[in-house]
């Protein structure tokens, strides 16, 4: 499946928020996570489901004033 | 030093530190100890796959042990604030946001009106918002209006140094707001710069790229400390009335004629 993660083309085999985590090797960051400019709660990734061309924000904890 | 209470929490130190812009995490870590601050201000961001930035990043910041403000940088609208707080509490968990709405790529002015907007929606959703804002009146308190407990008004534009570009307006919201928790947030350039805030009668001040590009950071901190505490001591000992003669201060009487 096609998706447009953190601004950049990918493909995944991923089918839910969770399991695309782990595809992209975040699973031990704590991250936020959006789809389509929606917030996906930590609670929430286990049963939201990706679709093709979805719009995926991958954010983390960085430096900030 | 008296402490300052922030919505439900109480701390001690009344300066609130960035995490941007030092030269290593050593020296960001170091700056912090010697700081003595209580609150450290974060981001969210990108991090391409596999990077690790946010995650070294992350464990040296938890392992500091400090509360955690994350701010909205960089967003240019309610909605885009809004989203990013949601996103921040989602992983900080904390119910803290450091709200900045920029009006303009420049001057990093904050679009005040956006501002209201987004503390509106926050506020209700149970978000604890610190409102970075200009040092305006009615927008101050449209602000507490719609729920905020916390002001931080500028003292100068954000990274720029200059310390307090408008005393008279910062004066008078202090004084019209003697009993809103008051942060002085961004411009400071130097230590006498917050300690003036201090004295002004302000509650705390916000600072990063004062510390983070000194020469050396780790010592700049500390001067920032020391200054935080001169000024409010001085704030709370009651400065004396500014004259425009001159007085004497050794007493006239008993003179000798020689």
């Amino acid at each position: 499946m096609r998706l447009i993660v953190n601004g950049n083309e990918t493909n995944v085999s991923a089918e839910t928020f969770a399991e695309l985590l782990l595809e992209l090797g975040y699973e031990d960051m704590p991250v936020a996570t959006a789809v389509n400019m929606s917030v996906v709660r930590k609670k929430d990734r286990d049963i939201v489901r990706l679709k093709e061309g979805d719009r995926v924000e991958i954010l983390v904890p960085m430096q900030g004033g | 030093m008296d402490p300052v209470q922030f919505y439900d929490v109480s701390v001690a130190s009344r300066l609130m530190l960035g995490t941007a812009q030092y030269p290593s995490p050593a020296i960001l870590a170091d700056a912090i100890t010697r700081s003595e601050t209580d609150i450290l201000t974060v981001s969210l961001r990108r991090e391409s796959t596999g990077g690790s930035g946010g995650r070294d990043f992350w464990k040296l910041i938890s392992a500091m042990g400090r509360k955690i403000l994350p701010n909205t940088a960089g967003c240019h609208s309610a909605k885009e604030a809004i989203t990013t707080a949601e996103m921040a509490r989602d992983v900080f968990d904390t119910p803290w946001i450091k709200l900045e709405v920029i009006g303009n790529a420049d001057t990093l002015q904050p679009d005040v009106f956006g501002l209201v907007e987004a503390a509106r929606e926050l506020c209700a959703q149970g978000f604890q918002v610190f409102p970075y804002t200009t040092d305006d009146l009615i927008v101050a308190e449209k602000l507490l209006s719609v729920g905020c407990e916390v002001l931080m008004p500028w003292g100068a534009p954000i990274g720029s140094g200059k310390g307090l570009n408008n005393r008279f307006a910062l004066k008078a919201m202090r004084a019209h707001f003697p009993n809103v928790p008051l942060v002085v947030d961004a411009g400071l350039g130097v230590p006498s710069h917050a300690a003036e805030a201090m004295e002004l009668g302000y509650d705390a001040v916000l600072l990063n790229t004062a510390v983070a590009k000194a020469g050396d950071p780790v010592a700049m901190a500390e001067a920032f400390a020391l200054a935080v505490k001169a000024g409010r001591l001085a704030y709370r000992a009651g400065a004396m009335e500014a004259r425009d003669m001159a007085v004497p201060s050794t007493p006239v009487f008993g003179q000798a004629f020689v």
